[in-house]
C-alpha cells in the first residue's frame, strides 16, 4: 500500500512542477510587467533600476527559481489592485465557494439518484423517457443562462429569492457559512441549483444505467423470492450496489464543480474565489491569477491522488495491477 | 481496398428497410441515423441555423456590427416595437445600443458556428495527427504525447480555455486558438484508442509486409478505419465548443463587444434583466440552447448509427 501510495505521490509532484512552469511561462508571455509598474515617461536609466530591483533582469530560469522557492511557502506577492497577499486573498474567498459546491454536489445527489434510479426501473415509460430527456436538457443548456432565467423568474418575476450576493452569513469555528440561517439559505439556493445542473444529469445517467444492470442480478431476483419488500430491494440492495461508480465520479467532478462555479458566480455576484478569479483577469492581477492557478492545480492534483487511493483501499485489484 | 467500412450491408434485414444490393457505408450510417425521427429534427435544425448564419445580410433588417446603422433613439425597445424612422420592426426587441436582438441574434449565430465548426476542424486535424502518431510509432513518442494529454485532460476544459484566453487576449481568432488547444487531446486520445486496436489487426500487418511508406499506412489505412468514434467526439464537440465560447464571452473575455456572438449579446443583457428587460437575454439564450440541442441530438444519433454493435 505504502509503495503504491508512493507511486503514485511522485508523478503528482512532477505535474505540479510542470503546471507551475506553464502558469510561469504562460503568465509571463502575457507582457512586461515593467510597462505596467513604471511611470511611462520614466527613461531607460529608472526602467533598468526597476528591473534590477525586481529581479526581473535575471535569466528565466533563475527567475523560476526564486519563484518556486516563494511559491512553496505560499507567497505569490501581493495584489496590484487590492494591495494584501495574494493566497491571503484566494483563502479568504474559497469558504463561499466550498460551500457552494458542496451544497451544489449534494443538491445533485438528493435530486439524481432518485430520478435516475426511477428512470432505471421504469426506463421504456413516459416517465423514464422524460427523465431522461431532462438530462440531456440537463447536459446541454449553458450554466450562464440557465442562472440568468432561474433569477428572472425567481428573483424579478415571482420576487421569491434574491437576485444574488451572499447574505448574511453565520459565523462558525471563524468561518462565515450561509446554510444556518434563512437568509443564508434564500441566498445559495439559486446558484446551487444552477451548479448542480450538470453534475445532476450526469447522476441521473450514472444512476440510471446502474439500477438497470442491478435489476436483472441473480441476487436481486432472490431478494423478490424471498418476500423482502420492493422498498428494501429498492433502497438497500439496489441503492447500495449502484453507489460506487456514483461516488467515484462525484470525488473526480468535485474539481471541476469548483472551476465552474468561475461561471456560477459571476452571474449570482456569489463572493467566492471564482468571481475574484475573473475580476482579476479584467483587471491583470496577476499576483491573484497566478495563485488562484496554483491554488487549484494543488486542489485537483489532491482530489484526483485521494481518489485513486480510496480506491486503491476499496479495491485490492487496482494496486496489484500495478504492480504486475 | 479500404477494408471494413466498405463490408455490405446487405445481410442486416430490417423488415422496413429496402435493401437494393449493395449499401455503401454512407447509405448504412444514413438509414440507421434516420430511424430516430427527434434527431432527424434535431438535423433539420441545424441545417436551417446554419442558412441563416450564412445568408444572414440577406434575412435581417440591420448590420448589428455596423455602428453607422445603430441609432441610440432605438434603444431598449420592447419586442414589437418600430424604429424612429419607422422603416422595420424590432420583433425581439432591442439592446442598449439600439441594435435589433433578431439582427444580432443571426449575426451571433456566424460567430458561433465559425467557432464550433471552425474549432473543431482544426482540432480534429491537430488531435488526430498526433494521436495517430502516438499509435503508430508508439515508444517514447506515445508517451510523451500521452503524458501531455492527460495532463490536459485531468484539468476542465472550462478553466484551461479561461486561462488561455486570458494569455493570448480576447477575439474570436484567439478563442478559436484556444478552444484549439483545449479540444485536440480529446481526438488524441479517442482516435488513439482506436487505432491501437486496428494496428493488431492482419490487413496491418500486410500493408507492412507490402513495404508500404509509414505514411501511406496511417493515412489510407489506419485512419479510415479508426475514424467513426472519432467522428461521434467531433459531433458533440461542436456543442461544446459553441457553449465553452458563449460562456468565455459572457465573462467578458471572448468576443469583442463590437462584433456580440450569442454569449455577448446575453452579457449585454444580464445588466438590464433585473430592470424587467428580458429580451435582451432571453431570446439569443433561446437560440444558442436550440443549437447545442440540436447538435447534441445528431451526436447522439450519429454514435448509434456508427456503433457496429448496435447494427440489428
Amino acid at each position: 500500500m505504502l509503495a503504491y501510495a508512493l507511486r503514485r505521490i511522485i508523478p503528482s509532484f512532477v505535474t505540479l512542477l510542470v503546471m507551475a512552469m506553464l502558469v510561469f511561462i504562460g503568465v509571463f508571455a502575457i507582457g512586461d510587467p515593467i510597462e505596467i509598474l513604471v511611470d511611462p515617461s520614466a527613461d531607460e536609466a529608472i526602467r533598468e533600476g526597476v528591473r534590477q530591483s525586481l529581479g526581473l533582469d535575471l535569466p528565466l530560469y533563475q527567475q523560476f527559481y526564486i519563484f518556486l522557492q516563494h511559491a512553496a511557502v505560499g507567497d505569490f506577492g501581493n495584489s496590484f489592485v487590492h494591495g494584501s497577499p495574494a493566497m491571503q486573498l484566494i483563502l479568504q474567498r474559497l469558504p463561499a465557494t466550498l460551500e457552494l459546491a458542496i451544497t451544489a454536489i449534494t443538491v445533485a445527489i438528493l435530486v439524481g439518484i432518485p430520478l435516475g434510479m426511477l428512470a432505471g426501473m421504469q426506463s421504456d415509460s413516459a416517465t423514464g423517457r422524460l427523465i431522461m430527456s431532462g438530462s440531456i436538457l440537463g447536459f446541454s443548456l449553458p450554466t450562464f443562462w440557465v442562472g440568468m432565467m432561474l433569477i428572472l423568474l425567481f428573483a424579478v418575476i415571482l420576487g421569491w429569492l434574491p437576485a444574488g450576493g451572499r447574505g448574511d452569513t453565520t459565523s462558525v469555528l471563524g468561518v462565515p457559512v450561509s446554510f444556518l440561517s434563512v437568509e443564508g439559505l434564500r441566498h445559495i439556493l439559486l446558484p446551487a441549483f444552477t451548479l448542480a445542473l450538470y453534475k445532476m444529469a450526469l447522476v441521473i445517467r450514472l444512476a440510471r444505467a446502474g439500477t438497470r444492470e442491478v435489476m436483472q442480478q441473480d441476487y436481486i431476483k432472490f431478494a423478490r423470492a424471498k418476500g423482502l419488500s420492493s422498498a428494501r430491494i429498492i433502497f438497500l440492495h439496489v441503492l447500495k450496489n449502484i453507489m460506487i461508480p456514483i461516488v467515484t465520479v462525484i470525488g473526480l467532478e468535485f474539481g471541476s464543480l469548483i472551476a465552474f462555479a468561475v461561471v456560477t458566480e459571476t452571474v449570482f455576484a456569489w463572493p467566492g474565489m471564482g468571481k475574484l478569479l475573473i475580476e482579476s483577469m479584467l483587471k491583470l492581477d496577476r499576483p491573484v491569477i497566478v495563485a488562484y492557478l496554483l491554488f487549484t492545480v494543488c486542489l485537483f492534483i489532491t482530489i484526483n491522488l485521494l481518489v485513486d487511493l480510496i480506491y486503491s483501499l476499496l479495491d485490492p485489484r487496482v494496486r496489484l495491477g500495478g504492480n504486475q | 481496398m479500404n477494408d471494413a467500412t466498405t463490408t455490405t450491408i446487405a445481410d442486416a434485414p430490417h423488415a422496413a428497410r429496402p435493401c437494393v444490393g449493395v449499401q455503401t457505408p454512407l447509405q448504412r450510417v444514413w438509414v440507421d441515423f434516420k430511424s430516430s425521427r427527434i434527431a432527424l429534427c434535431g438535423l433539420l435544425t441545424v441545417c436551417l441555423l446554419v442558412v441563416f448564419a450564412v445568408c444572414a445580410p440577406l434575412l435581417t433588417p440591420q448590420d448589428p456590427y455596423d455602428l453607422n446603422q445603430l441609432s441610440i433613439m432605438d434603444a431598449h425597445l420592447k419586442p414589437g416595437s418600430m424604429n424612429a424612422d419607422s422603416s422595420f420592426r424590432f420583433w425581439l426587441g432591442s439592446d442598449d445600443q439600439g441594435r435589433d436582438i433578431y439582427s444580432g441574434i443571426v449575426y451571433g449565430l456566424r460567430t458561433s458556428l465559425l467557432v464550433g465548426f471552425g474549432t473543431t476542424s482544426l482540432a480534429l486535424l491537430i488531435g488526430t495527427l498526433f494521436g495517430l502518431v502516438a499509435a503508430y510509432f508508439g515508444g517514447f513518442v506515445e508517451n510523451l504525447i500521452m503524458r501531455l494529454v492527460d495532463l490536459q485532460l485531468s484539468f476542465p476544459a472550462m478553466l484551461i480555455a479561461l486561462i488561455l484566453v486570458s494569455i493570448l487576449g480576447s477575439g474570436i481568432d484567439k478563442v478559436i486558438m484556444a478552444l484549439v488547444a483545449v479540444q485536440w487531446a480529446y481526438y488524441a486520445r479517442t482516435i488513439r484508442g482506436a487505432a491501437l486496436v486496428e494496428r493488431r489487426k492482419e490487413y496491418m500487418e500486410a500493408a507492412q509486409c507490402l513495404g508500404l511508406s509509414h505514411a501511406r499506412i496511417v493515412f489510407s489505412h489506419l485512419l479510415p478505419n479508426s475514424l467513426p468514434p472519432l467522428l461521434v467526439v467531433a459531433a458533440i464537440n461542436i456543442a461544446t465548443a459553441i457553449s465553452l465560447e458563449a460562456t468565455l464571452s459572457f465573462l467578458g473575455v471572448g468576443a469583442p463587444i463590437t462584433k456580440p456572438s450569442l454569449g455577448k449579446l446575453i452579457a449585454n443583457g444580464y445588466s438590464y434583466m433585473l430592470s424587467g428587460e428580458y429580451w435582451i437575454s432571453f431570446f439569443p439564450g433561446l437560440i444558442l440552447v436550440v443549437a447545442i440541442v440540436s447538435i447534441n441530438l445528431v451526436g447522439d444519433q450519429l454514435r448509434d448509427a456508427l456503433n457496429p454493435r448496435l447494427q440489428k
